[in-house]
This record gives structure tokens, sequence and C-alpha cells, in this order.
């Protein structure tokens, strides 16, 4: 538990600078700047159709960027590697997907993807302790992922990120399909894993309530 | 080499036009079952004779030509008609599509017909407009269909598979982790119909070269040797071609960065 709020890591890990997009000829936002820290969770305000998923996908840089500059960890994107860049700038999709197979088989999958090689592995004892906390059985595992429900899919997509501890977690409604419990499971649970080292998140969230319970600051987009 | 006019029966004009009656088939069926088929009918009808009428004309005074660069020429237009043609069919476009394609017919049905003309079969000169025009002929016919196949399935393997791809990239997958699959998929959907020719090639179905050169006289034994080397040619064409096409597609629909340009496909309307 993050007892010691003293020790966490507030050093400057994402900083994008003039960003802008459009959409067709419409501005959605312009000489947008943000910074992220160690332990920041910063909400997005803004009404629907604002370009708050675009801004996710323009961080995980999935789309080609009109406008700006972005570092993390004082490098820029060219100098990390895209596919290093996405691994350490995580997106989670509002609608996530699985591939065929097991959830585990899904856990597993992008371990054999070049950047993640050399890693640590997949983690059974990681991943069940974290099913723990969201009240699952380790049972989860050996579901077939295709026919899990929305919210399943959800947590599925949450621990495939989360086991490899990306540096900035970009999260598009990570608990739209959720039940309350589980919803706060997951908020706990996204607390401790960010105390335990240098890490950030962004949240996308349409309730207004888990905004304020979960961010520690707010950014509005806007033109 | 086979000589050209000998063999085989000639058809009289009257012969011909007696052939035509047998479209009346398909008229009364369309008539009786209310299919609407009727104009469609007559009209493909009309463009089979008269395309096939000229090209008859067209062979006769380019099988008496002798000049290398205009046969080649004449492949080379061929093969241009072949690389649009192959375009025309799909769902969607992309800039260059056009290039690409006419790129990858070129480039493998040159070489493939290259090879035949040089060092397999040898008509002499390797020009010899008897043998390389209907060789190519063949193998662009058939290249055209894989590229066709397989340009479109990768175009719309990629569409209906974006969040998959876009997950894998952002779990830190390369462009060509996320979409090997789909690229996969595409040459192999594109491979099918050569490797079902070739399974069934003899049993259920008598290839048209081979059954216009045993009509002309030649031994069915040594036709089927020119039907041998035709469909090796063929799968190796379409290999080739299909292999460039969705190469050159995987390039432009993602990019260097890793990204997905789906943002490049242009959705066609009215042709399926």
């Amino acid at each position: 538990m993050p007892s010691h709020p003293a020790a966490l890591d507030r050093s400057l890990l994402l900083r994008a600078h003039g960003l802008q997009r459009r959409l067709g000829d419409r501005l959605l936002w312009s000489q947008l700047d943000l910074e992220l820290a160690g332990g920041d969770r910063l909400g997005l305000v803004a009404p629907s159709g604002a370009g708050k998923t675009l801004l996710l996908r323009t961080l995980a840089l999935l789309d080609p960027p009109q406008a700006g500059t972005f570092s993390l960890l004082g490098r820029a994107p060219a100098a990390w590697g895209l596919p290093r860049w996405r691994a350490m700038v995580s997106y989670l999709a509002q609608r996530p997907v699985a591939g065929g197979g097991t959830v585990e088989a899904n856990l597993r999958a992008p371990w054999r993807f070049r950047e993640r090689r050399g890693g640590d592995g997949w983690s059974y004892g990681r991943i069940t302790n974290w099913l723990a906390a969201l009240g699952r059985e380790p049972s989860f595992l050996s579901y077939d992922a295709e026919r899990l429900s929305g919210g399943e899919l959800q947590l599925l997509a949450l621990l495939r990120a989360l086991q490899f501890d990306p540096t900035v977690l970009l999260l598009d409604e990570p608990t739209a399909s959720l039940d309350g419990a589980t919803t706060a499971a997951v908020e706990a649970l996204l607390i401790v894993w960010l105390a335990a080292g240098a890490r950030a998140a962004v949240l996308i969230s349409h309730d207004g309530e888990q905004i304020q319970r979960f961010a520690s600051r707010t950014l509005e987009l806007q033109p | 080499m086979t000589p050209l006019s000998s063999g085989a029966l000639s058809i009289s004009d009257g012969q011909l036009a007696l052939s035509g009656l047998l479209i009346l088939v398909n008229v009364g069926l369309s008539a009786a079952l209310r299919l609407g088929l009727g104009r469609s009918l007559l009209l493909a009808s009309v463009r089979m004779v008269v395309q096939l009428l000229l090209v008859g004309f067209v062979l006769e005074w380019l099988f008496r030509q002798d000049q290398a660069p205009l046969i080649v020429l004449v492949g080379a237009a061929m093969a241009m008609i072949a690389g649009v043609s192959a375009v025309q069919r799909t769902r969607h476009r992309f800039l260059g599509i056009y290039r690409n394609s006419l790129l990858s017919v070129m480039a493998s049905s040159a070489l493939v017909t290259g090879l035949a003309v040089t060092g397999l079969i040898q008509p002499q000169p390797w020009y010899n407009p008897q043998y390389l025009i209907p060789l190519l002929g063949m193998v662009l016919g058939n290249t055209l269909n894989g590229i066709s196949l397989g340009l479109d399935r990768f175009m719309e393997g990629l569409r209906s598979g974006r969040d998959q791809v876009e997950t894998d990239l952002a779990l830190g997958a390369t462009r060509w982790e996320a979409c090997q699959s789909v690229v996969r998929d595409a040459i192999r959907v594109a491979m099918i119909p050569t490797i079902n020719a070739m399974m069934v090639m003899g049993l259920v179905s008598l290839p048209g070269m081979m059954t216009g050169q045993i009509l002309q006289g030649a031994a069915p034994a040594a036709a089927v040797r020119y039907q041998i080397v035709i469909l090796f040619m063929i799968a190796s064409a379409t290999a080739l071609g299909v292999f460039g096409v969705v190469g050159l597609a995987y390039g432009r629909l993602t990019s260097t960065e890793h990204q997905l340009r789906l943002d490049r496909l242009v959705k066609l309307g009215g042709q399926g």
C-alpha cells in the first residue's frame, strides 16, 4: 500500500508540447501542453466528441501527429523507437479486443513481441494476485476470451497492460462495463500499482464521480 | 514449331452463326424465369464475338511480326491492362494502388514468362510471338485474379481487424507483428484458385490450351507437357505477383512509425 507518499518518485515522465488535432475541418484542440510526473493521475474532462480518445491515441503515437513534440524520460519517440514508446506509454482502448484462445493465452501473447522478449515473462503469481484483488478466481485465466462479457474483457485488457508495468497508462473508460464493486476494486488496484514505481496514468471517464475519486488533477480539452 | 493452319477442321461463317443459336437457350430460360438477363446476355454475346474476331485479326498480324521491341510492347500493353483490371474489382482504393498493381503484374509476369521463353521452352527467337504472346496471356489472366483477390482481402482484413491490429501495436508490437496474420491470410486466399486448379487439373477440367492443341492434331502426351509447364508458370507468377502487391499495400497502409494508416483507404461507391 502507498503508505509512504514521500517516497513517490515525482520526476517528469512524459511531456507533450503544442499538440493539435483536426478532424476533417474541425479543430478539436490546439496548443495543448501536457506533463505527467510520477504518481500523477490525470483526469481528462470534456464533452463527448471533444477528442479525448484521440488525445490518448496521440500520446500513444497510434495516429500520425498533426503538430507538437513528445518526450518520455527526456527522450523523443524516434530515439526510443515506436514499439518501445508504446510499450512504455500503454493505451487501453475503450472497446478492448481479445484474440482467440483463453484469457491466459491472451495475456501471454504480447510477450512474444520482439519488444517484450528478454522481459520477465508472464507471471502466474502476479496475475492471480491481481485477479484476487478484483474478486476473480484463478479459473478466470482458462475462460474462452472470445466469450467474455464486456466487463471481463476490460479486466483482461487492464491486466494485459499492467503486467508490463508501463511508465504511463492511458485509460479510456476502463470501467465502463463493470459493476460498482469491481470498479472500486479496479481503482484501488490502480492506485496501488501507480504508487509502486515512477508511473502515471491518464483517465477518461464519463463518470464525473470517478474522475473526482481517482484523478489527482484534471485537464479540460478545448479548441 | 506447330503449324498454325493445319490439323483442326475449320469452322465456316455459317457454322459460326449456327453456334450463336445456342445462346437462345439462355435467352429462353431468362424469359421463362423472368431473370431479366436477356439484354446483358445479348450484349455479352455480341461483345465476345466482336472481341474474339478482332483478336483473331490482331494475332494474325502480330504473328507475322519479327521485331522484338514491337512484340515486347504488345506484351507490356497486355500486362498494363491486366494490372489495371486487377484493381477494378477491389472495394477500396488507396493512392498508388494502380502503380503497385502494375508493378507487381509486370515484374512477376516478365520474370516468369522471360524464364520460360529463354530457359524452358526456348522458341527461336525468344520473342517468337506465337509462343510469347499466348504464354504471357495465360500467365497474366491468372496473376490478375490472384492480385485482385489478395489486394481486396488484405484491405478488408485490415479494416475488419483494425481493433486487433491497433491493440497489438498499443502493446508494443511492430507493424509487421501486428499485421502479419492479415498479410498471410491475404496471400493464402489469393493462392487458393491456383492450387485448386492444379489439384483437379485433367480430372475435372481440360484446360483450353491443351484442348486447342489436341484439336490442332498435337499428340495428347505432348500437349500435356505444355500444360504442365504453363501451370507451373502460372503458379509462380501468381505467387510473386500477389506477394508483391500485398507487400506494397502493407507498406502503404502502415507507416515506418508502426502506425496503421487506414486513413489512406478510400471506399469506392458502386463497384462490388
